[in-house]
């Protein structure tokens, strides 16, 4: 090969590199073609997304689409530069702590006056997601799904220690009750998993206590509140009597893991998990409602919505495949998948029966009185620093007062920098 | 370049044509920077305009998608305010220190696998080599488990001789000391293999000559191994050190998210990928990387000073 000829190759190679970097456009029959990115798992999502895209494209045949897969880790460090370089997919998933930067920053496109025009009931998704993805009295998402808490339990071990199986009517002292006798070290089993996670754990006991995490207003935070300290310290309590693992033993083994394999007695944990414990081989398992706090037993409620890019080629086209993954047919097939509890009225049922036995109804109770996951317009500033704060706080030796009122102070800084 | 220069410029001189001469060696310039142009253009591209756009970046301030607003200094005065910097140069320059130990294991390894009659030399390098090629998300994984608290094999093997071992890397004691470990261990490797190009270059007759002279083994290790291998020593240890200030992947993959040691336990760069791809402060990432790319050269220079004096090149 001469040089020429080498150069010419590469030449034609970084020009044919560059066309595959164009990934949405017009062919010449007229077929638009629009991306939409998402982080399901392949064996849980995979053959969904597929089956929404066919549905949709029979439908729309001048429309095709283009499914974009990333994993959850590299999801918005991708799409976060995509975004920035005006190649986002046209639709996407989107998220409670991300909603706020992305519509603040002008992202995501607005889609009130397309809700108006085409007369979508907003009210067949539960409020407290709807209310998630507006920004300033503009709808940025549609709910596609929805996953509350609830608690976990290991009917073998209950049995083993003659404890009686949670109701509906427990409180938080019955679960410190049954944390007392379910511990058996010689086994190496514990009451309960404590870990510093939000969603599933101290967040709900905050709101239980009649805390909260961030005023209304966005611009307070609650981890200063005393009722909110108190639903902290209900976590501290179990680590402290050695009743759940510790931080570093949770480190290394997750506690949804050390659940499966029949190291917990009981876990705290989101809907999302049900299929996996349903799957685990030999767990006997059930779940209860949350036991109620001082005030209530109210859960947080997240769920993800599907956006629109606000710079997309193809406006019109992404909101008529937006339209359908909200409506009742798109929620019905991805109700069939059987992992999440689709967001539109009605449909959720068929997903509460899907494990016979299981009194997955809890979680659909549970929405109707939920509390919407905290997020303010840059969410993920001092979610990370909270995250660092409470591990430390739950971490032997250390007490939860000081340590959340330090970030609480923190927390506040980093609101009043948000513009 | 200079005596390709002169013999292909001798064939035209003997046909006697002066002017062909002259155009000839104007095309070479030409090819010689044709050739070079991938290398110089790569480097250019991807490495030097990207640094200086990190220069100009880091006096800058962005949004998460895209506009930026001059913001001169501000972002070195934060800088100076920010106790996680401090606390990461500090973890950081802990571990570029530490990881240079891994220097004398793998001048060992090299010189075991290089000793005359070793059998099954191929599969020993082989072995020693897999860290290298093996993913580090791989890797991780693998140490992980080892060193879990629980279930463990390292706290397995403790627990034999009657030792509680604690959550090696969920613990901030002792979780720093536990990356450098695998560190040292992934490096052996490498570093092995250009020790060992190291040994075979020094010359079989000086040792002939010394143990004619009476010296036994480990003075000829002492006093004609290592001074002459000081070289490799010195490119390895250069090496070492601008790895352990970039170091990120095993951070990264081991402190997640609710890890009590992972506040305690950031090095510049994971810092600097919190900053920049997970809290959207990109100018001020850039600040912090502009740092971190003088310490190194600093530290490279002083270490290019340092090596007159037990650096051994010879003639």
């Amino acid at each position: 090969m001469t040089g020429k000829m080498r150069a010419l190759a590469c030449a034609g190679a970084l020009v044919a590199g560059l066309a595959g970097c164009s990934s949405s456009g017009e062919s010449s029959d007229g077929t638009v073609t629009i991306t939409w990115g998402h982080w399901g798992t392949a064996d849980m999502w995979g053959p969904t997304a597929t089956k929404l895209a066919q549905a949709f494209e029979k439908s729309h045949p001048k429309i095709k689409v283009k499914i974009e897969f990333t994993p959850n880790k590299e999801y918005w460090t991708k799409l976060q530069t995509a975004a920035a370089s005006g190649s986002a997919p046209d639709v996407f998933w989107m998220n409670g702590p991300r909603i706020g930067v992305y519509a603040s920053q002008g992202a995501l496109m607005p889609l009130s006056d397309q809700i108006a025009k085409d007369k979508l009931d907003m009210s067949k998704y539960p409020k407290a997601l709807v209310d998630l993805y507006q920004l300033d009295g503009k709808q940025y998402g549609i709910p596609k799904d929805y996953d509350t808490i609830g608690l976990f339990y290991n009917k073998d071990l209950f049995d083993k220690a003659k404890v009686k199986y949670p109701t509906a009517d427990w409180t938080w002292d019955d679960v410190r009750k049954a944390a007392d006798k379910l511990t058996d070290a010689s086994s190496g089993v514990w009451s309960i998993g404590a870990p510093a996670w939000n969603q599933t754990h101290y967040y709900d006991t905050m709101v239980q206590a009649g805390g909260y995490i961030i005023s209304d207003d966005k611009k307070k935070s609650g981890f200063d509140d005393p009722a909110s300290l108190q639903g902290l310290q209900f976590w501290k309590d179990f680590l402290d009597k050695k009743q759940s693992p510790t931080q570093q033993q949770m480190t290394d083994t997750d506690p949804s893991v050390l659940f499966q394999n029949g190291k917990l007695a009981m876990f705290y944990d989101g809907s999302y998990d049900a299929v996996m414990y349903q799957n685990s081989k030999g767990l006997n398992w059930d779940v209860a409602p949350m036991p109620k706090g001082p005030k209530s037993n109210a859960s947080i409620i997240h769920g993800l919505a599907n956006v629109i890019y606000a710079k997309t080629k193809h406006p019109q086209e992404a909101w008529e495949f937006e339209k359908f993954l909200s409506s009742e047919e798109g929620n019905r097939i991805q109700a069939e998948s059987g992992a999440v509890i689709p967001a539109y009225e009605g449909l959720a049922d068929a997903w509460a029966k899907s494990m016979p036995g299981k009194n997955l109804q809890i979680f659909l109770d549970a929405a109707t009185t939920a509390v919407p996951y905290p997020i303010s317009k840059n969410t993920a500033v001092w979610a990370r620093k909270e995250v660092d704060a409470i591990t430390k706080a739950y971490t032997d030796g250390n007490q939860v007062e000081p340590i959340a009122k330090e970030f609480a102070a923190t927390m506040n800084a980093d609101l009043s920098a948000e513009k | 370049m200079r005596t390709a220069e002169r013999t292909v410029a001798a064939a035209p001189a003997a046909a006697a044509r002066p002017i062909s001469r002259r155009r000839l060696r104007d095309r070479e310039w030409v090819w010689g920077y044709l050739l070079i142009a991938p290398m110089v253009l790569g480097l250019g591209i991807f490495y030097l305009w990207p640094m200086v756009q990190s220069v100009y970046y880091s006096f800058t301030e962005w949004t998460l998608f895209g506009d930026s607003s001059w913001v001169g200094i501000a972002n070195y005065t934060k800088l100076l305010h920010d106790a996680a910097i401090g606390k990461a140069l500090i973890n950081t320059f802990v571990y570029s220190a530490l990881i240079l130990l891994g220097i004398p294991v793998s001048v060992l390894v090299a010189a075991l696998l290089n000793a005359r009659g070793l059998r099954l030399v191929g599969l020993y390098r082989t072995l020693y080599f897999l860290p290298v090629v093996t993913m580090p998300a791989a890797v991780a994984m693998v140490w992980a488990w080892l060193y879990n608290g629980d279930y463990g094999l390292f706290n397995y093997l403790l627990g034999l001789v009657g030792i509680k071992g604690t959550s090696w890397v969920a613990n901030p004691d002792t979780a720093l000391y536990a990356v450098v470990l695998i560190a040292i261990w992934s490096a052996i490797g490498y570093n092995a293999v250009i020790f060992m190009a190291g040994l075979q270059a020094i010359p079989q007759h000086l040792y002939e000559a010394a143990s004619i002279d009476g010296a036994g083994r480990i003075r000829q290790f002492f006093k004609i191994t290592l001074p002459l291998l000081s070289p490799s020593v010195f490119f390895v240890s250069v090496l070492t050190v601008i790895g352990g200030l970039q170091a990120f992947d095993m951070f990264f993959l081991l402190f997640r998210k609710g890890n009590p040691a992972r506040e305690d336990s950031q090095t510049v760069v994971s810092l600097f990928f919190t900053y920049a791809f997970e809290e959207g402060a990109k100018g001020y990432a850039a600040a912090l990387a502009v740092v971190l790319l003088i310490i190194t050269l600093v530290l490279t220079v002083i270490q290019f000073r340092l090596q007159k004096r037990w650096v051994h090149y010879a003639s």
